[in-house]
């Protein structure tokens, strides 16, 4: 009765070998690489680039150990640190600004096994050390923005079909737009349903005006919330890829937020200057009609910047363009005289606007205005000399080579679709990430050694066996986990060394068992079979209440927690499968071929 | 080997009513220093800046109060943390301080006094995340609580599930209480140490419950607290035995886990132990006091009517 059909010990056999291959690439440790990807999309990590790195590096007189293409990045991993910083620093003077050199860590594995996708478990950031950023989205200056550029938008419309308007303002997140006459607010009504479709309209009259009413739908709303957050996505992407980090995460948690988390970046600061750089761009008119006063207040419909020399210039409160309508800005000199210069390619949108503009305003400034945390100082204030179309824009004059290169960076980089706080910073330092490793590593080992000392005391035979499944249940965990590339955290190695504590308790509960049948006199191979049998019920209860604690903490932890409760699922599997499986293979193994069966050992 | 060879079953029912007052005297307990004392909630739910720092030699405290006095910060919190050359500094969030900026000024004030200076660990929450994770623990707590009643219910009987829970919410505010008592901190670490044992200590009323059910099949003559009484013992070294191993790994890692673990080893610990005693010595006089019986699990037998055939 204590047998297995063959086909049950292959499968258990081809189990523990896939776990065997798949837990194989933890032991052979990272190697310190470097890793060189392109920035630009038109741009691909290829052959031919591969072939570059490899002669940069062979020039230098550096001989990686390894160098292969590995998605959209060419991987050369070094023998020691002081290659590798060697290495990048070679390769970022060859390249160029084109391309993203990075360090990074690689495995030691054999190539077979990486073919494999056999990688070693990921490690969290509290394992590895880095940051941990989260980020919150303005919402409201996201919203207020929209309406800031939508009243422009109005004006212009109105004046485009020669609507006679006496104001558009905007009063909180209501847009009000006055006209003289009610045949006018009929016609102006018209013209804005047509062209505004996220706007409702409603028509009143106030102090004799005639008023219009625009709110923004709350659809409009919504998307104009996701859509920030989207932009902002993407330019913490361009800024952190300035950083040169091998594998950020940059992703969106819940409806505001954002998490940035940078592997190994130890400059903290240095990380929060480019990520909380909240700027954002304005093209504004100078307004060189009124006098400036330092001290008086700005006129109506104007406000005051400083420049960066600190001079004071009026600037008008109606926004041309923003950050957004920048496609691309690159530092250069002016053809004609030589002089730096930064070379700005818009958009569709903002080609056109700016054309408008520029006509208008020939002989006139304009400002590029960057705000930084709600205050605005002007980058550059240059005369529009003529009409400018086909959305190149050049701004030159007074300005250094390196100014011309921070310019364009600040503009490239992009303006954020809304301002942005650090509402959550983790940082772990390398030193406390190594010893995090040894502190898990070494209360898994000596917590398994005592437990199994123990088990094999006291059950003797079934004691051995219950440790070699359970030996199996940590290398399918660890398998698990690197198959699955979960993050593995501090608290998650707690979970490791937590579900071995527990998927003991399945073992005792069948050798308990065992041995009662064993007391009340039944023959040991029914003992065995009984024990097996009835245990079963009961593990199955008693794993599910804990697998219902550990998904709802997947559900509900964040961070660390989340990487405990990844284990502690995954745990409970394996632990299923190797107490009852495994277990029952072994004994079947050991006991089940002898029909007379007198004695177990079972202590 | 054998630990536990118990001729007799060990009468646990009749014990019910010292074990009941003695279960209440220790949650009233913990309630009393929950409510007085409080839980001493660390950085992840009360918002702050927490920054841990190595020194090459032992580290002079007074001179770092005196660096972060000078950098504007008198009311930080500076201990050891560990060792002697491992400094810890809490500050305390407040409105007018430069939030995520200030680990820098802090780091920065440092290396001025002492160049050797490590940063360890950095850990900065805004007042918006805490309210989310102290929210979020909440959900949590009850979600599983719901899942565990619904799961057993389901199983058992809606009686097993809700002493189970009872019996279990009972090791969690005593866990609770004494992180209240000792002012450890709380951290979110703690919190999901709290709940794995939450869903670790049912398995103990699950296998006692088990059994239960089983006897109500196999022991048809006996009483309720004779089966009860049976369960328990029958169960009793299996109960120990897996508890001591799962407490050998908790010991490891409370022992050589370093300061991270520490607390969440601290909260199992407690968990372990109580859920032994709590499943055993409440869950079940519970469990009897609900008036659990065999017509829970068993129809009573149909009798044929008697048939006249010709």
């Amino acid at each position: 009765m204590n047998r297995y059909p063959l086909w049950k010990y292959l499968l258990i056999l081809a189990v523990l070998l896939v776990g065997l291959i798949y837990t194989l690439p933890n032991f052979y440790g990272e190697s310190p690489a470097v890793q060189v990807s392109p920035l630009r999309t038109s741009l691909k990590a290829d052959a031919a680039l591969l072939e570059r790195v490899e002669k940069t590096l062979k020039a230098a007189g550096l001989n990686p150990e390894v160098i292969a293409l590995d998605g959209n990045s060419v991987k050369a991993r070094f023998a020691d640190t002081d290659n590798q910083l060697k290495a990048k620093d070679v390769l970022i003077g060859q390249l160029g600004e084109d391309y993203m050199v990075a360090l990074n860590l690689l495995s030691r594995s054999p190539h077979w096994l990486t073919n494999l996708h056999a990688l070693p478990m990921y490690l969290g950031l509290d394992l590895r050390g880095g940051v941990h950023f989260l980020l919150q989205v303005d919402m409201k200056a996201a919203l207020g923005k929209a309406l800031e550029a939508a009243t422009g938008d109005i004006r212009s419309a109105l004046r485009d079909q020669n609507i006679a308007y006496s104001g558009v303002s905007r009063e909180g997140n209501v847009l009000l737009v006055k006209f003289r006459d009610a045949e006018a607010r009929s016609k102006g009504e018209e013209e804005i349903k047509q062209r505004f479709t996220d706007y409702m309209l409603s028509a009143k009259e106030a102090g004799g005006e005639f008023v219009l009413q625009a709110t923004l739908k709350p659809e409009a709303e919504r998307r104009i919330q996701d859509s920030a957050v989207q932009q902002n996505l993407l330019t913490l992407r361009n800024r952190v890829n300035e950083l040169g980090v091998a594998e950020p995460v940059i992703q969106q948690q819940g409806a505001d937020r954002v998490v940035v988390q940078l592997p190994g970046v130890q400059d903290t600061a240095h990380a929060k200057d480019i990520l909380g750089r909240t700027a954002t761009l304005e093209v504004r008119m100078v307004d060189d009609e009124h006098q400036v006063s330092p001290g008086a207040a700005a006129p109506f419909g104007t406000e005051m910047f400083k420049d960066r020399d600190g001079n004071l210039l009026l600037v008008k409160k109606q926004v041309i363009l923003t950050g957004e309508r920048i496609n691309d800005a690159q530092p250069g000199f002016d053809n004609r005289n030589n002089e730096p210069a930064v070379h700005i390619n818009l958009d569709g949108v903002g080609a056109r606007k700016f054309k408008e503009a520029s006509r208008e305003n020939v002989g006139k400034r304009m400002a590029i205005i960057l705000f930084e945390k709600g205050k605005g100082e002007i980058v550059t204030a240059p005369v529009i000399r003529e009409e400018i179309g086909g959305g190149r824009v050049q701004i030159s004059g007074r300005m250094s080579t390196v100014e011309a290169q921070d310019t364009s960076l600040l503009l490239r980089a992009g303006a954020l679709a809304a301002p942005m706080e650090i509402i959550e910073e983790r940082t772990i330092g390398p030193s406390l990430g190594a010893d995090n490793i040894k502190r898990g590593f070494d209360s898994t080992k000596i917590g398994f050694i005592m437990v199994a000392a123990f088990m094999i005391a006291y059950y003797l035979m079934f004691g051995t066996i219950s440790m070699l499944a359970l030996a199996a249940n940590l290398l399918l965990l660890v398998a698990l986990l690197s198959m699955l590339q979960a993050t593995l955290t501090l608290p998650g190695m707690a979970g490791i060394a937590l579900t071995l504590g527990m998927a003991i308790d399945a073992n005792v509960l069948i050798n308990e068992r065992i041995r009662e049948e064993l007391r009340n006199g039944v023959t040991p191979q029914a003992a065995i079979h009984a024990g097996y049998d009835r245990a079963f019920g009961t593990i199955i209860d008693s794993n599910a209440t804990t697998l219902i604690a550990g998904i709802a903490l997947f559900m509900f932890g964040s961070g660390p927690v989340k990487g405990f409760a990844v284990v502690l699922c995954l745990g409970i599997l394996t632990s299923m499968f190797s107490a009852v499986l495994i277990s029952r293979a072994l004994v079947n193994m050991i006991y089940g071929r002898k029909a007379r069966l007198a004695k177990v050992a079972i202590g | 080997m054998e630990f536990f060879k118990i001729k007799r079953d060990i009468p646990f029912m009749s014990y019910g009513r010292y074990t009941t007052a003695i279960s209440l005297v220790t949650f009233l307990f913990a309630v009393f220093f929950l409510a007085t004392k409080g839980l001493n909630f660390g950085v992840d739910f009360t918002g702050g800046t927490v920054i841990e720092v190595h020194y090459a030699q032992p580290a002079d405290l007074v001179k770092v109060r005196e660096q972060l006095a000078a950098t504007g910060l008198p009311d930080a919190l500076v201990q050891n943390f560990g060792s002697s050359h491992d400094v810890l500094i809490q500050v305390p969030l407040k409105q007018n301080l430069a939030g995520a900026k200030l680990s820098d000024q802090v780091m920065d004030g440092l290396r001025k006094q002492d160049a050797g200076v490590e940063m360890r660990r950095v850990e900065f929450v805004g007042p918006q995340v805490g309210k989310d994770l102290v929210d979020n623990g909440a959900l949590a707590l009850l979600l599983v609580s719901l899942g565990i009643v619904g799961y057993l219910w389901l199983r058992f009987e809606w009686k097993f599930g809700l002493s189970a829970i009872i019996a279990n919410l009972h090791d969690v505010v005593i866990i609770l209480g004494f992180f209240a008592f000792f002012q450890w901190e709380f951290s979110l670490s703690v919190l999901a140490a709290v709940l794995a044992v939450l869903g670790y200590s049912v398995n103990e009323s699950v296998v006692v419950f088990d059994r239960i059910r089983e006897n109500f099949r196999t022991m048809r003559k006996a009483e309720v607290a004779e089966i009860i009484d049976n369960a328990i013992t029958r169960t009793m070294s299996r109960t120990i035995i897996t508890h001591g191993c799962t407490q050998m790994m908790v010991g490891a890692m409370l022992f050589l886990g370093g300061e991270t673990l520490h607390y969440f080893a601290m909260a199992l610990t407690i968990g372990i132990l109580f859920s032994i005693y709590s499943s055993v010595l409440v869950a079940s006089p519970l469990l009897m006091l609900l008036g659990v019986s065999r017509e829970d699990f068993i129809k009573p037998e149909k009798t044929d009517a008697e048939e006249v055939l010709p």
